[in-house]
């Protein structure tokens, strides 16, 4: 009992110094990880916390490169380039994953167009969202899976 | 620590292409071992990149980012300019590359 208080004790304290450190920092190192959004189950919920909103405007300048069937769930090549301007970050979002917020690329400089590997449980839309200038937009494709790469 | 971060870039007509290979298993948590247990979860939750000091681009990731992950970007840069990649996964630990662009 007591030690357990203390131990919280403690764990608020750091997490106060964790703020005031945070709060002195430039706006741009500010963003941190949205363990909420990461953790959303929905493909709505999720957007919604992270940007705030599940609003997002149909875009034919984001261009996503990804297979139409992906053999193997457990590793899928993507690449998402876009010419937006003023573009802030771009997201990935697997609508039928367990948690449909892949990754987020925030582009400090960088330019608009990032390439990983991702896991899909299933075949599913793909949506990339680049967020410019307070807004949402957004486009996707369908890939299908023929081995889901999540299961054990 | 083993893993390491394995970095490649190339500079060409003032654009510079970065690209990265990390050594990690990326656990989602959501899977199984044979006996049924939970597998924990193990998983690169960011990646900041800066090149000569200076932040250029961050990555926010949850458990869906393959094993061993890839990851490609770009930004406007020279030769010899100095990029650093540094890693931070759900269990605290730190991972970090560097290399001078070709």
């Amino acid at each position: 009992m007591n030690l357990s208080r203390r131990m919280f004790a403690k764990g608020m304290l750091a997490t106060t110094a964790m703020f005031a450190f945070a709060s002195s920092l430039p706006k741009a190192l500010l963003a941190a990880y949205n363990k909420e959004a990461f953790e959303s189950n929905k493909m709505a919920d999720a957007m919604k916390a992270y940007y705030g909103t599940a609003e997002t405007t149909e875009s034919d300048q984001i261009k996503i490169t990804a297979p139409n069937i992906a053999e193997n769930g457990a590793v899928v090549p993507i690449s998402i380039s876009s010419e937006i301007d003023g573009a802030e970050s771009i997201s990935i979002f697997v609508e039928n994953n367990p948690t449909p917020l892949i990754g987020s690329f925030i582009l400090l400089g960088a330019k608009q167009n990032i390439s990983t590997r991702i896991k899909m449980a299933k075949t599913s839309n793909l949506y990339a969202v680049v967020k410019a200038k307070g807004k949402l937009y957004a486009t996707h494709q369908e890939i299908k899976v023929t081995i889901g790469g999540c299961g054990g | 620590m083993a893993d390491k971060i394995r970095i490649r870039a190339r500079q060409d007509q003032g654009v510079v292409e970065v690209k990265a290979l990390m050594e990690h298993p990326m656990e989602t948590g959501q899977r199984k071992d044979k006996k049924g247990n939970k597998i924990p979860a193990h998983f690169i939750q960011t990646v900041t990149a800066k090149a000569n000091g200076k932040v250029v681009f961050e990555a926010y990731w949850g458990g869906a980012i393959s094993k061993n992950p890839y990851l490609a970007f770009e930004y406007n840069g020279k030769s010899g300019d100095q990029v650093e990649l540094v890693a931070v996964d759900n269990q605290g630990q730190t991972f970090n590359g560097s290399t001078k662009v070709r």
